[in-house]
């Protein structure tokens, strides 16, 4: 199996979404903490934040390095993964499954359209380096 | 020049090595138009004992009397000798600032007991390693407010330090911080309440309070803290006394405390170097500025500690920190450390009592303007003689009287503030009272 | 054989708090001479603490004992060479502790008639006018604390300029080699940051500039020499172009330690620049502070400068409070004067000529390094160096040891390292200062243990990796610390 899901897309600041009826939960991909590092701290909007495709609504610190993260999709945040903030290191070992970030309620569920499939991801990822 | 260990066939020696010829090749890379083809127009070099003899020159020009009754942010205190024994030592004296935590631990475990001193101190969760003074830890704990509130109000008593006052106006005028000053109640010299309760609206991301503020007055913390709090604002209370806080209830009604630490065996040494600090709740850590120590453990599971939480800062975030300060005052926050390690947890209290005693024995001979309680500092009216002319008499007999006020508040411009430490002696306290006679 | 300066043994610490037991005190109180006043009669119940939880309590030996080996855990220029770039770590001559603890400086209260202050006011003129001379500027002001403190206050009089002409224009350029307060000052006096790219000799591009200086820029923050050490040689074309939109040249005087009697800012296009008395005037970094930042303007910036000004008149030097367009305080009272004071020791120390010859060894030993160690380090940019060096860590990441592992290795041959991983435009940095302050003899030392490391890095490389070997405590868990943060001792 890829360690990137097929039923997940994907953006080029290295973010992921996965769509069930209407709600995005979106998270960072796997080359993401990687290339971070040991993250040690995640800062996130509050439920009921709006968020716009390709805007930062929150960051990733590593203990040199602050990253903002961009929604890939626009909509409203309906939850936020309460866990991380005791526990960032879950982004380091499970960024694809349970150390999402958020989950927006998709306000144009379209743009998903635009973003990279797990094949096309992995091949952009390999490029980059 | 006695400071450059190089002798001349050495220099000529690393010279060849790097190819050259003469010293003037190594400023090759400067244009010819751009340099600086003379001699610096300064005085030559001079010896050890002529700088002694230049410098106490100075200093004999520079009386501070046989007794000073001035206050108002920087105070006489007795230095113990333990603490210039301590930050004279090279290993202190000598160092850069810690990001090299295995060879730094020294400096770091010093900062790390002055962060639980600061807080075991003001009643609050946790403090930074120190702001350059008071005056400048003002405006960064109201950038602070603004930060964790999302508002940009600032409102701020008239009995805050009026130099404080000064800088955060400087502060807060382009980062879109609109400022309110809010005035005293005129029998009491606390904090005008109903004029507060005006001042702060929705859009007020705090209130900034001294305590005891600028006329030696106790404000009203708690009251104060209970009207920001139900608009959604955050309290900042101010000290540029910290010597009051062994006998004075800690702010712990406040959201942020701001203090100078000078009275912590730092010589008023005319203004400066001091040291700020800022301490507040354990929600509001991300958003502290400046130098953060922590505890952690090295590779082989010993106790260590480094600098921690540096994303706050400048040479990460960039435009977006939490401020542009690099550093913290560390020596002198040392100075502060050792201060409070020598008089400890009675010591502070009997230092502080004796102040008390001072500066109540002073007043009781005086006129007083305000009723509030306060510590060691009183504002006393001047009667039918000007401030300056008593301070003048004072001069006279060698002694340093008050602070006209009427520079900052004309309304009191027939008051001075006066401050009596464990330092004043009964004699020239007498001398003070037959003056105002 | 490579010679190693050793580390001298320590000792086991406790925490002060840990120290402590009830009753035990290292402090006597005079007896009163005037009456006991109850605390809670004068100041209201309420209003008196409790006793202070967790206090020290301790006696006066083991205060001494106590700070003694805490202090033996720390590196210092006493002890050797300190090569962080740009941080100028030279000698902290002692006669400068010596005179600022005169009583008549240290014990001078800020408010005392100035008629009695003279002395002080006479210290601050003198030191005014040297740096008026060594920067080729026209008016200074002693007033901020530190170097970022001297940036805002830069910006800000950039920016009270410009209003003063009607526009405050919207934008800073910064260099890309820039250090990290350059934007976050611009951005506190709020301006907008636009970053300039260097071109290939990692120096300002006059045409690039030319093409992002338009009449919405307010002025550009430049640090010369730069941060690879380097001399912007375009220096003065630069600022011609930004006056011909009317726009100001800010230079961050972090690096002046390369051009103290050699070449002066006011005579290259600078309207105004900070310097940090902590680093190129020698006063003791302390462990981190106190600095000091005094700032150095041009005639067309003097109004604007924070209040009070030193004035002189025919009684003698006053402060002058009557300043309309000044941009205010900056902070209280006047300065850092303990720091002042050490400052202008060190420039009557030296005189003209002997500023000028610290310059020259400084410049020479940053030359003589580069030339030793060019064989064994990357060096990413040539272009000639003045103060500092800037290698890279390519040759040995090959070998997977990055700049931080010979940096923490540098600390088992008896030296602090140099500055790591900065400038960013050098991927891998090993940013080297030596100062003038040290001779061949501690040179070499220091080149020797280098190339010393890069020849393990060949051999066995992870003996550089899991460095440092000697220390008593090595590679501290920054991750644990910043993820659940300790920041106070608790019982």
């Amino acid at each position: 199996m890829s360690t990137y899901p097929d039923t997940y897309r994907y953006t080029k600041e290295h973010e992921w979404v996965a769509v069930d009826a209407g709600i995005g939960t979106i998270g960072i991909t796997h080359h993401a903490q990687s290339e971070l590092g040991d993250i040690v701290y995640v800062d996130l909007p509050k439920v009921g934040a709006k968020v716009d495709a390709g805007k930062s609504f929150g960051s990733v610190e590593s203990v040199k390095a602050v990253s903002d993260i961009y929604s890939p999709v626009s909509g409203e945040v309906t939850e936020i993964n309460e866990a991380l903030s005791a526990a960032p290191e879950k982004l380091n070992e499970d960024p694809h499954g349970s150390a999402w970030l958020v989950k927006i309620r998709l306000t144009a569920p379209e743009e998903i359209q635009s973003l990279m499939s797990s094949a096309d991801y992995q091949t952009y990822i390999k490029a980059e380096q | 020049m006695r400071y450059l260990p190089k002798s001349d066939s050495e220099r000529q020696e690393m010279l060849r090595a790097c190819g050259l010829e003469s010293p003037e090749e190594l400023f090759a890379a400067i244009p010819e138009p751009l340099r600086l083809n003379r001699p610096l127009a300064l005085d030559d070099g001079i010896s050890e004992y002529e700088i002694v003899d230049y410098f106490r020159a100075r200093s004999a020009r520079s009386v501070a009397g046989e007794a000073s009754f001035l206050g108002a942010g920087a105070y006489a205190h007795y230095r113990p000798v333990m603490v210039d024994t301590v930050v004279s030592r090279g290993e202190f004296l000598t160092s850069y600032t810690p990001y090299q935590a295995e060879l730094s631990q020294g400096t770091l475990v010093s900062i790390f007991e002055f962060q639980t001193m600061i807080c075991q101190l003001t009643g609050m969760d946790v403090a930074n390693a120190s702001m350059y003074d008071g005056s400048t830890a003002v405006p960064e704990a109201a950038m602070m407010a603004a930060r964790i509130t999302g508002r940009d109000g600032i409102v701020v008593a008239r009995t805050v330090h009026p130099e404080y006052r000064e800088v955060l106006e400087t502060y807060a005028r382009y980062q879109g911080l609109p400022v309110t000053e809010v005035g005293y109640d005129a029998g009491t010299g606390a904090i005008d309440l109903a004029a507060l309760d005006a001042a702060v609206t929705d859009a007020t991301a705090c209130v900034i309070l001294q305590s005891p503020n600028f006329f030696g007055c106790l404000d009203v913390v708690q009251a104060a803290a209970d009207l920001a709090h139900a608009r959604g604002a955050l309290l900042i209370v101010v000290f540029t006394e910290a010597v009051s806080l062994g006998v004075v209830a800690p702010p712990v009604a406040a959201d942020i405390v701001v203090g100078e630490l000078q009275s912590f065996a730092i010589s008023p040494s005319f203004g400066g170097p001091y040291a700020g600090v800022i301490a507040t709740k354990e929600k509001f850590i991300r958003q502290i500025p400046g130098r953060l120590v922590g505890e952690t453990k090295d590779v082989r599971g010993q106790r260590a500690y480094c600098l921690t939480l540096a994303t706050r800062e400048q040479h990460i975030r960039r435009e977006k920190a939490t401020s542009n300060i690099c550093t913290n005052q560390a020596l002198i926050a040392l100075m502060a450390t050792v201060f409070m390690s020598v008089y400890g947890k009675q010591g502070l209290r009997d230092l502080a009592a004796q102040n008390l005693a001072k500066a109540h024995y002073l007043a009781g001979q005086l006129d007083r303007r305000f009723a509030a309680p306060f510590f060691n500092e009183f504002v006393v009216r001047t009667g039918s003689r000007t401030p300056e002319a008593i301070n003048e008499a004072l001069l006279g007999k060698n002694i340093v009287g008050g602070l006209p006020l009427g520079r900052w508040y004309p309304e009191l411009a027939d008051c001075m503030l006066l401050c009596a430490t464990e330092t004043a002696r009964r004699e020239h306290m007498d001398s003070v009272a037959e003056a105002f006679a | 054989m490579i010679k190693k300066v050793r580390s001298h043994p320590t000792q086991n610490e406790p925490l002060l708090f840990e120290r402590s037991s009830p009753g035990k005190k290292a402090y006597q109180l005079p007896a009163l001479d005037v009456p006991e006043v109850d605390p809670a009669a004068a100041l209201g119940g309420e209003n008196v603490r409790e006793e202070i939880p967790g206090f020290p309590e301790v006696s006066e030996v083991e205060v001494i004992r106590h700070f003694t080996r805490l202090s033996t855990w720390n590196y210092a220029i006493d002890l050797g060479v300190y090569p962080l770039g740009s941080c100028t770590m030279k000698y902290n001559p002692r006669i400068n502790e010596l005179v600022a603890r005169l009583d008549g400086l240290a014990w001078a209260h800020p408010y005392q008639p100035e008629t009695r202050s003279q002395g002080a006011f006479e210290v601050m003129a003198h030191l005014e006018q040297a740096l008026e001379e060594i920067t080729g500027m026209d008016a200074v002001t002693l007033q901020p604390a530190a170097g970022a403190q001297g940036e805002l206050t830069g910006i800000l009089l950039m920016r009270a300029y410009h209003e003063k002409q009607g526009n405050p224009r919207k934008k800073i350029l910064i260099p890309d080699s820039a250090h990290g307060t350059n934007p976050a000052t611009a951005a506190m006096v709020g301006y907008e940051v636009e970053n300039i790219a260097s071109n290939s000799h990692g120096m300002l591009d006059p045409e690039v500039l030319a093409r992002a200086v338009t009449e919405d820029v307010a002025g550009i923050m430049v640090t010369n020499p730069n941060t690879l050490g380097v001399f912007e040689r375009d220096i003065a074309r630069a600022a011609e172009i930004l006056h011909a939109k009317g726009a100001l040249v800010y230079m961050d005087g972090a690096n002046m330690n390369a051009l103290v009697g050699i070449a002066r800012p006011g005579d290259f296009g600078v309207d105004v620049m900070h310097l940090n008395l902590h680093k190129t005037f020698s006063t003791p970094h302390g462990g981190g502070g106190p600095g000091s930042g005094p700032v150095a303007v041009k005639k067309h910036l003097e109004p604007f400068l924070p209040a009070p000004r030193l004035k002189t008149t025919a009684e003698g030097l006053r402060l002058d409070f009557d300043r309309p367009d000044s941009i205010g305080r900056v902070r209280a009272f006047y300065g850092n004067f303990g720091v002042l004071v050490r400052a202008l020791a060190y420039i009557l120390a030296h005189g003209g000529n002997g500023l000028r010859n610290a310059t020259v060894d400084a410049v020479l030993n940053a030359n003589y390094i580069r030339r030793r160690l060019e064989p064994y380090y990357d060096l990413p940019y040539t272009a000639p160096n003045m103060h500092e060096v800037v290698f890279s860590d390519s040759k040995q990441a090959a070998r997977g040891v990055r700049t931080g592992d010979i940096a923490k290795r540098l600390i088992d041959y008896g030296f602090h390292p140099y500055t790591v991983s900065f400038p960013l435009i050098v991927h891998g940095a090993l940013m080297i200062e030596p100062t003038e302050t040290e001779g061949k003899m501690e040179i070499d030392l220091l080149v020797d243990a280098l190339i010393s490391i890069a020849l393990e890095t060949e051999n066995d490389p992870d003996v550089v990796k899991s460095a440092p070997h000697t220390t008593r405590v090595s590679r501290v868990d920054e991750v644990t610390a910043a993820r659940r943060p300790v920041l106070r001792w608790k019982p």
